[in-house]
């Protein structure tokens, strides 16, 4: 494993970001292996990306402020939820978390200076970008953009004369990329623990992102052949799915979803993660009920794999599944709920201090329990019968997604900025943003439960004057949302520039990577620590048992 | 300060060139596991069109030939027990065996690459390909299974390529002793994979052949 | 075949610490491969109506057997290899399980 990007006076004391490498410029970066430069490049990409399907979510919601055309034709309106959905899902919400702040942190918080296998780090990089390449690319490709739905369902997506061969093709490789990236962190946390961290030592970031990588290796392989067998279908006319050759198009439903329902926890479990680390450092407490938190994680990767059916309740599979399905649906509400309530009680008598990190945990709470309620009514039949494919579905999935994933994407880069790069944001202007968006957030997603209960389908172009109140009311919270995400944005980029210099642990946080300094030096830790006691015992904490003890 | 600086580049190197076989071979049976999982989903769809359209898949089976299969799973697992003894071969320190093991590897994979060629050559030559004139003719579930036959023999022909690369690869690294007879794992990985490959093959034989 | 079992039990170490090789065994073990192919093939002949497609996956799982325990070493390897192989054995069936409850009902 020898580091091309070490040259020889690469010393403890140098940052990682003025460490003297073999190669100049831009290229210390594209060739770097290491996994703290690797994690800031997939942070820049993501936010491109990220901003790109905010853009495109905007302009729907733009659309639907009136019924009928307002600024575009329905084409474009498909090709934009397409796109909207695509981009979002696999460039962002799925490999988010774990590809910035898993690359970033876990090595650090298992106390390893790197991860396991650093240059196939690399390539997961390279593949995610070529994948995402290739996603932008499909737009300006012959045969037009998309407008399958991100889900790619056949017999359309085989029929369609869009570009379907490359977005299928392009997240093909996004999941090469995922798989990649799974792989090495379950073999850097197995092999590369310091001493004295056992696995009941590991930050609780750590374990969710340990549940998620087996997942990654064990959920991606499926949608990969799934998608090949598109690409096969359209290329070569090879029946697989064809209806008309005697295929059965349920079964690509099964097999996108036996993969896209655990990705879903791909999505879900890292944030849940990142706030069992926020709410003990910010609370002044030692997370409550550690071990079933731990072993919730990995609760929820295998329940995940046995609910998948309930994405499709209404296309035709059989009533025994259903029930079942629906069964199992109700069993994933467990784990979640016992995070939900170890979190509530971690808060209880602690001395909790209002940070911008904490505040957007606390809206995850908030926004999370809410998506997470609505998904039991989506899991049982009948109920769900009557909103299937309804706006209903859409503010649940928002709800989960980005009020789960996105929210805490912030709450992650707000609460490790300073290690990051070494600078402080102002958090007061923090603290407005994270109100705005939470105000943004619930004004433009509520009122789609309620059109989605009305009856109003999700997808649809066009729609009756009866809607157009809730239509009207979303997309003025859809403005809120982007006003907050931007003045987010310009309050960290500001705090890049002109920031005061952060100190090594600036929020008393008690895991690992607040024992370094901030920005990490090159291998994190000048020499591999040594651990004796658990990920969140405070040091006041444990100052006072000792005087206890005396 | 210069001292200091030498040994921080020495630890720079320790911890870098570090080698840990057991973590190489834990990443390579995870990537193992994502194969299964991806040949997973193709099994998952033969069950679910055998199922089906059962009588269909036996009038298609009759199409193949069961000597040809037999003999390409005989190649198979011959090449199999040679990358083992190559390995045993390098672990006992002797490079040239080792060599000539791996040869009758690279053999045995691609006599069975040119079966495969003949085979679906012949299959074409009858018309038995997608949309094909001779395809067109039977019965859904006959083009489900031919339609599955092609896709996963075919994605195990690819592997098989990939496994020969893979042991081409390290085939060079022990002639230029990179890999020794205390330093093998890379070859152990090459010969999980190929291994890997041959199980494939040995469910495929009875799914596709094996019918009656 | 059991000598071979006890050297490896605790091998986490970093470099390869392999059990004795030997070319014996894997040669048995390719010969009883040939075996069961040939078993296989014929028992493909008879009609066994229903049953033949359990016979053949029994047949087909104890060949795998043989090349992951010898040839992929694993009867002689960590714990965590099989632990691995275990869970990715049961997603995969629970998962084909699971569709069979749509298929069955459904065809």
């Amino acid at each position: 494993m020898a580091n091309g990007t070490i040259a020889a006076h690469g010393t403890a004391e140098v940052d990682f970001y003025h460490v003297k490498s073999k190669h100049k410029g831009l290229l210390a970066w594209l060739l770097t292996t290491d996994h703290k430069r690797i994690g800031i490049m997939y942070l820049s990409c993501m936010t491109v990306f990220f901003l790109t399907a905010m853009t495109f979510g905007v302009l729907m919601r733009l659309e639907m402020l009136t019924p009928g055309m307002t600024i575009m034709t329905a084409q474009t309106y498909n090709s934009l939820f397409t796109l909207h959905g695509v981009i979002m899902i696999f460039l962002f919400i799925i490999p988010g978390i774990p590809a910035v702040f898993g690359n970033f942190f876990l090595p650090i918080q298992i106390g390893a200076m790197d991860v396991q296998f650093p240059r196939l780090n690399l390539l997961s990089w390279y593949l995610y970008i070529i994948g995402g390449g290739l996603a932008i690319f499909s737009l300006f490709g012959g045969g037009g953009w998309v407008d399958t739905g991100w889900t790619f369902y056949v017999p359309y997506s085989v029929r369609t004369t869009t570009n379907v061969s490359l977005s299928v093709f392009a997240a093909f490789v996004l999941g090469f990329s995922s798989i990649l990236t799974g792989l090495n962190f379950i073999t850097t946390i197995h092999r590369l623990r310091c001493p004295g961290m056992t696995f009941f030592r590991m930050p609780l970031f750590i374990w969710s992102i340990y549940a998620t990588s087996w997942i990654q290796v064990l959920a991606t392989p499926v949608i990969g052949i799934t998608l090949v067998l598109i690409i096969l279908e359209r290329a070569f006319g090879i029946g697989v799915f064809d209806p008309t050759l005697g295929g059965d198009p349920i079964l690509y439903q099964h097999l996108f979803w036996i993969y896209s329902h655990p990705a879903v926890y791909i999505m879900i479990l890292p944030a849940m993660g990142v706030v069992s680390e926020i709410i003990p450092t910010f609370a002044r407490k030692p997370i409550f009920g550690y071990v079933p938190i731990a072993i919730s994680s990995l609760a929820i990767a295998l329940v995940g794999y046995l609910v998948w059916g309930h994405h499709m309740f209404s296309s035709g599979i059989s009533d025994t599944s259903r029930v079942i399905f629906s069964l199992l649906t109700f069993i994933v509400a467990l784990p979640s709920g016992i995070k939900v309530f170890n979190w509530v009680a971690t808060l209880y008598k602690g001395s909790i201090v209002m940070s911008a990190p904490m505040l957007y945990a606390m809206l995850f709470i908030f926004i999370f329990s809410i998506g997470g309620l609505t998904g039991l009514v989506l899991g049982a039949l009948n109920t769900d019968l009557h909103v299937t494919d309804t706006y209903y579905v859409v503010a649940h999935f928002h709800y989960v997604m980005f009020g789960g994933m996105g929210i805490i994407f912030f709450a992650s880069v707000h609460y490790w900025f300073p290690k990051m790069f070494g600078k402080m944001y102002n958090e007061k202007m923090a603290k407005v943003a994270a109100i705005i968006i939470g105000v943004g957030f619930n004004v433009l997603y509520f009122p789609m439960f309620i059109m989605g209960y009305m009856g109003m389908p999700r997808r649809y172009y066009d729609y009756l004057p009866e809607f157009q109140i809730y239509h009207l009311i979303s997309t003025v919270g859809s403005w809120i949302l982007v006003s907050g995400i931007l003045i987010m944005i310009a309050n960290l980029l500001s705090g890049l520039r002109n920031g005061s210099k952060a100190s090594s642990n600036p929020w008393e946080g008690t895991t690992l990577e607040w024992t370094v300094p901030s920005p990490p030096p090159l291998l994190n830790f000048d020499k591999i620590p040594t651990v004796d006691h658990g990920p969140y015992e405070h040091p006041e904490i444990a100052r006072r048992k000792e005087e206890e003890s005396k | 300060m210069s001292n200091n600086v030498n040994t921080a580049v020495e630890e720079v190197q320790e911890i870098h060139m570090h080698r840990d076989d057991f973590g190489s071979k834990m990443g390579m049976w995870l990537f193992l596991f994502t194969e299964v999982l991806l040949f997973g989903g193709l099994f998952i769809l033969y069950a679910a069109y055998r199922y089906i359209y059962p009588e269909a898949f036996v009038v298609a089976s009759g199409e193949l030939d069961v000597f040809m299969g037999g003999i390409n799973t005989v190649i198979l697992l011959t090449s199999s027990l040679t990358v083992v003894l190559g390995i045993v071969a390098l672990q006992k320190g002797n490079k040239k065996l080792c060599l000539s093991f791996l040869w009758i590897t690279v053999f045995c994979g691609i006599v069975f690459l040119v079966n495969k060629y003949f085979e679906w050559g012949a299959k074409f030559h009858h018309g038995i390909y997608p949309k094909g004139p001779a395809l067109q003719d039977m019965s859904e579930g006959e083009v489900m299974y031919f339609g599955l036959y092609y896709v996963m023999t075919g994605l195990h022909g690819l592997h098989i390529i990939v496994g020969l690369a893979f042991i081409g690869f390290v085939m060079w690294q022990i002639k230029r002793n990179i890999l020794t007879a205390d330093n093998f794992q890379r070859l152990e990985n090459a010969g999980l994979y190929w291994h890997l490959v041959d199980i494939i093959w040995i469910f495929l034989f009875p799914l596709f052949y094996l019918i009656h | 075949m059991d000598t071979n079992n006890h050297h490896d039990e605790h091998n986490d170490g970093h470099i390869a610490e392999a059990h004795h090789p030997s070319y014996g065994v894997n040669i048995l073990v390719w010969i009883g491969l040939l075996s069961l192919t040939a078993v296989t093939v014929a028992v493909a002949g008879i009609n066994l109506g229903s049953l033949a497609l359990t016979v053949a996956l029994i047949i087909a799982t104890v060949k795998s057997l043989f090349v992951v325990n010898f040839f992929m070493h694993v009867k002689f390897d960590n714990k965590v290899v099989k632990i691995f192989i275990g869970v990715c054995m049961l997603i995969f069936v629970i998962v084909l399980i699971l569709t069979f409850f749509d298929l069955t009902f459904r065809f």
